[in-house]
C-alpha cells in the first residue's frame, strides 16, 4: 500500500500505566510512559491530549504533569461515564491510547517581572498544575506566586502533600471549600472570596483560572473587579471534543473551536460569548 | 473549446475508464436523481428534470432528452470524499497487556466525478478548506481527494430553491474541475461544449472525437449560463451578514422558527458542506479486537455539545440559532468563507420546508 | 486605647477606609478593640445583636445548630471581613453563632450607639447603609455560588 501523504492524526500511540495514584473517591492520577520506549510527548501546560481506553471511548484530558520532565505524562481523571470509568480502573501494565498534544497553553512567559495568581475550583487544579511547575522553573522572575484552591469538601481535594511542598517553595497557597465538618482547620466558602484577601499587585498581575465554567465566570469577574485588566485574565474552556483537530465541529462556542484556538483564552475575548446562554 | 457530440460524451467517459477510474454521476434512483456508480452515458438521467420547492423534491419528464436538465438532489460529493462512515483505526490487545493500533485507511480508488455542478465545486473547495487547509490534515480526505477526476456541468436549468447567484458560487464553473461541460440542445440533437480546467483535463479532450466550437456556439453555450443565472429561483442577501447574525443571538425569529424546526437534521445530512462526525467504537464478543470509526453527525442531535450529564445546547432555539450562525457568519471567521453555497438542498429536504433565505432575511427585521 | 488608634484602625479597614474623616470619627467614639480566645464564642444565635465587628486578625466560623447533625458550619470570616448585620435592622438578634476558631482580635462597634447617631445624622446612616449593603450584596453572591454546588458530580 502506498505511503499516505500525511500520517492520520486519528491514531493514537500506546502508553503504559507506570502508576496509579488515587487523589479522591473518583478521580485518580496516572503516569504514564510510551509502550515502545523513548521519550514522552512534549507539551504546553495547558494542552491536553485525546485519551483511548480500547474499545471504550476517546476523552480530552488535560495534561497535569511537569512539561520539563519529558519521561512521563500525568493525567489526573475523574470518573464521569464509561470512558473514563474504563481509564481509572485500568491496572499498573494496562496500555491506552495518547495522542496530542493539543490546545493553547496558559501564557507563564507573560506573567514573568509580576505576579502569578492561579485560582483553582475543583479538578480545575488538575490542568493548571503545569503551569505551577512552570512557574516555580522561573521563580526568581516572578514576584507573588499565589495558588487559590477552592473544593467541594476536604475529601475532594487533590494533590494533598504536594499543596504543603508549594508553600515552601514560595507559593502562597490558599485553600478553601464549599462546606466542612468542625474538624476542617482552614476556610470555608468559594474560592471567589480568596480572590480579595489574596494580596497581589493588580496591575502587574496575570490570573489563570481553571474549573467549573459558573465558579470561572465568578472568579475571572472578581479578578476584573480586583483591578486585574481583563486581557490579563486567562480561563481554560472545556466542550464535548471528538477529533480535537478543528474538523468533528462538536466543541465550537460562537466562531472558536475550544480544541484549536482554546482551551486556553483570554477573558477578554471570550467574556461576551461566555454570557450568551446555549451558544 | 471543443464540442462534443454524443458519440463523444460517451467516449470521455470511456477514456476516464480506461485510465482506471471509477465513475459515479447522477442517475434515477429512488425517485430522485442521486450520485451513484455508472457505466455509461446510458444510466444518466435522459429527460428527466426536478420539480423542487421547499419541502418538495418531485421528478418530472422533460420533453426532449437532455442529460443534464435538473439541478441537484438530496446528495452531494461529499458522500464519497467525506463518507458517511470511515474505519479509523483498528485495535488489538495482545497478550501481555499491550495493545496494536493499526490505521484504518485504504488506498482509495480512482474516482471521476461526472456532471459536478458549479454549487458543488464550491462546496468541495470549502470541504477542502476544512479538511486540509486548518491546523491538521485529515490524511484520509486528502487521499480520496488526490484520486478524483472531476467534470462539471454548467447549469441548464435553476431549481426553485437555487440561489447560487447570491452566493457567488455559479451558476458557471470557474474552477476546481479537470472538464467543463456545456449541453447543447438544439433541434432535438445534444452537443456538449467542452473545455479544459487542467492538464490533464487537456489530454483528455485532445483524445475525443469533436471538433473546436464556432463562435455561434461559445455564444449559445454562454446564453444557457446567462439563462440559468437570470432564472434563480430564491436570492439571499449576503451583505454585513456575518456581524448581523452575531448580533442577533436574541433576535425573536430564532423562537419562531425554533416552533416549527423538528430538529430532524435533514438539512445537514444534504448540506455538501455540513462536515461534523462523532466516533463510534466497535468491539468482538472477545474484547480482543476493537474498531473505531468517524460517522456523520448533526449538530442538531441532542448529544452533540454533551458535557458533565447535559448538553450545551439543547433546546431547538440554540441548535437552530447555531446552525443557521455557524453556516451563514461563524464560517466566515473560521474559514474565510461562507459555508453556503446556495444549492437550495437544505430548503427542498426540510420536512417542514424551512427556507434559509427566507430566515436570513427575517433576521435582518428589526425585531418588534 | 484611646480613640485616636481605634480611628487609625478603622481606616486600615476596607469597609470604613474612604470614610469622611468627620464620620470616621463619629464611628470611631463607638468603636473598641475586641479579643477572643480560641473556641470563644463571638456571639450566639438568639442573643441581642448590639455589637458588630471587624475582624483585624485570626478566623471566625458562622455556624447553626441543626437538631440531629449537631454544628453546621456555613462560612468562615478572616482578616478584614465584617461580622455581624442584625443589629442594623429588628428584632436585632443574631441568627448564626459566631465561633472563634484561633485567636480573633477585632473592632467592635457598639451598635446601639450607631443605630442612634446613624438617626440623628441621615448622612452618616447613609454611609453606614450603603457600605453594609455592599458587604452583604457580596457575600450574597458568595453564598449564591456555594449553593450552586458547582463541584457536584453529575453523570
Amino acid at each position: 500500500m502506498a505511503e499516505p501523504a500525511t500520517a492520520s492524526h486519528f491514531l493514537p500511540e500506546p502508553y503504559r500505566v507506570v502508576r496509579r495514584h488515587r487523589e479522591t473517591a473518583d478521580t485518580w492520577t496516572l503516569d504514564l510512559e510510551p509502550a515502545a520506549g523513548g521519550d514522552a510527548l512534549a507539551f504546553a501546560p495547558g494542552q491536553f491530549t485525546m485519551v483511548y481506553a480500547f474499545g471504550a471511548g476517546e476523552v480530552p484530558i488535560s495534561l497535569s504533569g511537569d512539561p520539563a520532565r519529558p519521561e512521563r505524562l500525568v493525567h489526573t481523571v475523574r470518573i464521569a461515564g464509561a470512558t473514563t470509568r474504563a481509564i481509572c480502573t485500568l491496572d499498573r501494565g494496562g496500555v491506552l491510547g495518547i495522542r496530542g498534544p493539543y490546545g493553547t497553553a496558559w501564557p507563564v512567559d507573560r506573567a514573568l517581572g509580576g505576579d502569578l495568581v492561579i485560582a483553582a475550583g475543583g479538578i480545575g487544579l488538575a490542568p493548571l498544575r503545569p503551569a505551577l511547575y512552570a512557574a516555580l522553573a522561573r521563580r526568581e522572575e516572578l514576584g507573588r506566586v499565589v495558588l487559590l484552591y477552592g473544593g467541594r469538601s476536604p475529601d475532594q481535594l487533590l494533590y494533598g502533600p504536594e499543596l504543603e511542598r508549594w508553600r515552601a517553595a514560595g507559593v502562597d497557597v490558599h485553600v478553601t471549600v464549599d462546606r466542612a465538618g468542625r474538624e476542617w482547620r482552614g476556610p470555608i466558602g468559594v474560592v471567589t472570596t480568596l480572590i480579595e484577601r489574596a494580596g497581589f499587585d493588580p496591575e502587574r498581575t496575570t490570573a489563570l483560572v481553571c474549573g467549573p465554567e459558573v465558579m470561572m465566570r465568578f472568579a475571572a469577574a472578581g479578578f476584573v473587579r480586583a483591578g486585574v485588566g481583563a486581557e490579563r485574565v486567562f480561563l481554560s474552556m472545556e466542550r464535548n471534543m471528538k477529533c480535537a483537530l478543528g474538523q468533528c465541529g462538536r466543541c465550537q462556542l460562537g466562531p472558536v473551536f475550544v480544541c484549536g484556538d482554546g482551551p486556553v483564552f483570554r477573558y477578554s475575548e471570550i467574556e461576551p460569548l461566555l454570557a450568551v446562554p446555549e451558544l | 473549446m471543443k464540442v462534443l457530440d454524443p458519440r463523444g460524451l460517451e467516449a470521455l467517459l470511456e477514456a476516464l475508464v480506461e485510465r482506471g477510474y471509477r465513475l459515479i454521476g447522477p442517475t434515477v434512483a429512488d425517485g430522485a436523481i442521486v450520485y451513484e456508480e455508472i457505466r455509461s452515458i446510458a444510466d444518466l438521467p435522459a429527460g428527466w428534470t426536478d420539480e423542487q420547492e421547499a419541502g418538495t423534491y418531485r421528478l418530472r419528464r422533460r420533453d426532449d432528452d437532455a442529460l443534464f436538465g435538473y439541478a441537484v438532489g438530496p446528495q452531494s460529493w461529499k458522500r464519497v470524499l467525506h463518507p458517511p462512515s470511515v474505519t479509523l483505526f483498528r485495535a488489538r490487545r495482545d497478550g501481555d497487556g499491550g495493545m496494536e493500533l493499526v490505521d484504518g485507511a485504504e488506498e482509495p480508488e480512482p474516482l471521476a466525478f461526472i456532471g459536478v455542478r458549479s454549487c458543488d465545486l464550491h462546496a468541495i473547495a470549502r470541504l477542502d478548506r476544512v479538511l486540509l487547509g486548518g491546523r491538521f490534515v485529515d490524511a484520509a480526505y486528502e487521499a480520496r481527494r488526490g484520486r478524483v477526476f472531476v467534470v462539471a456541468v454548467n447549469c441548464g436549468v435553476a431549481a426553485s430553491t437555487c440561489f447560487c447567484v447570491s452566493m457567488e458560487t455559479g451558476p458557471r464553473a470557474t474552477s476546481g474541475y479537470d472538464v467543463a461541460l456545456t449541453e447543447l440542445l438544439e433541434d432535438g440533437d445534444r452537443h456538449y461544449l467542452a473545455e479544459a480546467g487542467t492538464g490533464r483535463g487537456e489530454e483528455l479532450l485532445a483524445e475525443l472525437p469533436g471538433r473546436e466550437a464556432t463562435a455561434g456556439e461559445v455564444e449559445a453555450g454562454e446564453q444557457v449560463v446567462e439563462r440559468t443565472a437570470a432564472s434563480m429561483g430564491r436570492e439571499l442577501d449576503t451583505e454585513g451578514l456575518p456581524e448581523l447574525l452575531a448580533a442577533s443571538r436574541d433576535h425573536p425569529r430564532w423562537d419562531e422558527v425554533a416552533d416549527r424546526c423538528l430538529t430532524c437534521g435533514n438539512c445537514t445530512m444534504v448540506c455538501p458542506t455540513c462536515f461534523c462526525t462523532t466516533v463510534e467504537d466497535v468491539t468482538d464478543l472477545a474484547g480482543t479486537e476493537a474498531e473505531r470509526r468517524q460517522v456523520w453527525d448533526s449538530c442538531f442531535t441532542l448529544d452533540f455539545t454533551y458535557l458533565h450529564g447535559g448538553g450545551v445546547r439543547t433546546s431547538p432555539r440554540g441548535r437552530y440559532r447555531h446552525w443557521l450562525t455557524h453556516k451563514l457568519g461563524t464560517w466566515h471567521d473560521q474559514f474565510g468563507s461562507s459555508g453556503c453555497v446556495g444549492c437550495g438542498r437544505c430548503i427542498a429536504w426540510c420536512p417542514v420546508g424551512i427556507d434559509i433565505t427566507e430566515e436570513a432575511a427575517a433576521l435582518r427585521e428589526a425585531p418588534e | 486605647m484611646t480613640v485616636r488608634s481605634v480611628e487609625d484602625l478603622l481606616r486600615d479597614t476596607r469597609l470604613f477606609a474612604d470614610l469622611p474623616p468627620h464620620h470616621l470619627e463619629t464611628i470611631a467614639g463607638c468603636a473598641v478593640t475586641a479579643r477572643f480566645d480560641e473556641g470563644a464564642h463571638v456571639f450566639r444565635e438568639g442573643g441581642p445583636a448590639d455589637t458588630f465587628y471587624v475582624i483585624r486578625s485570626g478566623t471566625v466560623a458562622l455556624e447553626t445548630h441543626m437538631p440531629g447533625r449537631g454544628p453546621a458550619r456555613l462560612v468562615t470570616l478572616h482578616d478584614g471581613d465584617v461580622l455581624g448585620w442584625s443589629w442594623l435592622f429588628p428584632p436585632f438578634r443574631w441568627h448564626l453563632d459566631a465561633l472563634a476558631l484561633e485567636p480573633v482580635a477585632a473592632v467592635a462597634f457598639d451598635g446601639v450607639c450607631l443605630r442612634r447617631k446613624a438617626e440623628e445624622d441621615h448622612d452618616l446612616g447613609y454611609e453606614l447603609m450603603r457600605r453594609f449593603a455592599e458587604v452583604i450584596v457580596s457575600r450574597l453572591q458568595a453564598t449564591r455560588l456555594q449553593l450552586l454546588d458547582v463541584y457536584r458530580h453529575d453523570g
